[in-house]
């Protein structure tokens, strides 16, 4: 580990450095995503506090769980689709 | 040659703040420090100042507001006293902590209760462990000239360190006194550009400010303050040399007044040392071996050179303007832990005066110093802490 001559002062570091650690490990209850009723409309990447949810070419994928804390917010937001939730809270180790 | 005029503590602190012309000034008004920041305003409606000024809900809000302009790459001052600088008080740790060189005069007034708007050195020594550096000053002449110098200090490669420049509320900010002003391009040359550090508006090497430290790295980058501490000393002189060359007026860590053969010798901060050095002066005609140290530099304290200064002196009565109730004075627990530390044992006694804007007169001074005198005859302290001018 680096000693307090090579650390840059007042604790500067990289942006984006967050993304290397797991900061989900906190997390009581995870988010499921129900793909079938999915309508691909992001409010969930939107809504998300930190860049847990992972999106490619548009359409989101995977829950990121190494950073994912569970808050539920993306759960609450989903519209699912008539009627069913594309996002549910499932308790950790349930 | 600079311009001599008659202007109040704050009139001047507020020039040096037009001269410097800083990129972001975040305020929010109190007494006795408001007349700074309204001077100030006024030059930046008559567009005679860059500054963007922010005019906060609170000080709390100011500090905050300073610090992000100083994270974007600014550079930042801004002015307060008493209740606003304890308003700051957690910001006043973030802004040493990220290193930001945040210039503040600081008109020195008592923390309430009872609330009291007049001029003493709690707010000052309260803060003393936000890890600011902490200039002193006697009178407005020396309040510009140490906001000047303070730039050049914090921003120093070495430093990286906020700054306040204190001086005392009414008794100086409020008073008309004879100074001199310098050039305006003369104090541009001496400040130079501001070069930030790591700026966030640089967004092309974007950096993190503010992450979360734990135990595994905390104590290496209060280690990096101190040691950016340590070379403050050095930085401060390297600065009053050349200051000097541009102003005629030198500056130290400390002033000496009649010290060198000095027996018996006062401590005195700010505005209080020029009425003691008047009544040195009678008693040096009398004969008797009494000098005065005023401190500049508050924090960093310069232990050793303090000690060095005051080392022919048997007997030092150290005079504090604020009180660690309970304690002694913030002053007297440094020049004693100075004495001790450099292995010297004169006899110390603590005098607490001018609270909450008491005056301070030159009796008080005889007083002082005719007990210095019995101590030095008899070797008796009859009382280590005491108050000046208190009534029973």
């Amino acid at each position: 580990m680096k000693g307090w001559k090579d650390l840059e002062i007042g604790a500067i570091t990289k942006a984006g450095s967050a993304d290397e650690y797991n900061t989900g490990s906190w997390r009581a209850f995870r988010p499921q995503w129900i793909e079938e009723n999915c309508i691909q409309c992001l409010f969930c990447w939107i809504y998300c506090p930190d860049s847990a949810v992972t999106v490619k070419d548009g359409k989101r994928g995977e829950f990121d769980y190494l950073h994912c804390k569970g808050c539920g917010i993306c759960a609450r937001e989903c519209p699912g689709k008539k009627g069913k939730k594309a996002i549910v809270m499932v308790e950790e180790g349930k | 040659m600079g311009k001599k005029l008659a202007v109040t503590g704050n009139q001047a602190v507020a020039e040096a703040m037009r001269q410097i012309n800083p990129d972001v000034c975040a305020a929010y008004p109190i007494t006795p420090s408001t007349e700074v920041m309204q001077r100030f305003a006024s030059f930046v409606a008559d567009g005679k100042v860059d500054t963007e000024l922010v005019t906060v809900e609170s000080e709390h809000s100011a500090m905050s507001a300073c610090i992000g302009a100083a994270a974007a790459g600014g550079r930042v001052m801004t002015a307060t006293s008493s209740q606003g600088l304890a308003l700051m008080w957690e910001m006043l740790h973030i802004a040493s902590g990220m290193r930001f060189p945040i210039v503040m005069p600081l008109v020195n007034r008592a923390l309430s209760a009872p609330i009291n708007i007049h001029g003493d050195h709690s707010d000052g020594m309260g803060s003393r462990d936000c890890g600011w550096i902490q200039l002193f000053s006697e009178n407005g002449q020396e309040a510009y000239d140490n906001l000047i110098q303070a730039i050049r200090i914090a921003e120093h490669d070495d430093v990286r360190l906020p700054a306040m420049v204190c001086m005392d509320g009414f008794i100086i900010s409020h008073s008309i006194e004879s100074m001199e002003y310098l050039p305006d391009d003369v104090v541009r040359n001496f400040i130079g550009e501001f070069r930030p550090k790591n700026p966030l508006l640089d967004i092309e090497n974007p950096v993190t400010y503010g992450p979360l430290v734990l135990p595994d790295f905390f104590m290496e980058f209060k280690r990096q303050q101190h040691e950016a501490m340590l070379n403050v000393k050095d930085v401060v002189l390297d600065v009053a040399r050349e200051f000097e060359k541009i102003s005629g007026r030198g500056y130290g860590l400390f002033e000496a007044y009649r010290l060198d053969d000095a027996e018996l010798a006062l401590v005195i901060l700010n505005s209080a040392a020029g009425t003691a050095k008047d009544v040195i002066d009678e008693y040096r005609e009398k004969g008797i071996k009494v000098g005065l140290l005023k401190p500049r530099l508050f924090r960093p304290f310069p232990y050793k050179e303090v000690a060095e200064a005051l080392s022919s002196a048997r007997v030092i009565g150290v005079l504090d303007r604020a009180d660690s109730l309970g304690g002694f004075g913030p002053m007297y627990m440094e020049i004693s832990s100075a004495m001790t530390t450099n292995g010297a044992k004169p006899l110390m006694i603590n005098k607490i005066y001018g609270l909450g804007g008491r005056d301070f007169m030159p009796e008080h001074v005889v007083q002082v110093i005719d007990e210095l005198k019995e101590i030095a005859e008899t070797g008796n302290i009859r009382l280590q802490k005491d108050f000046l001018g208190v009534r029973e």
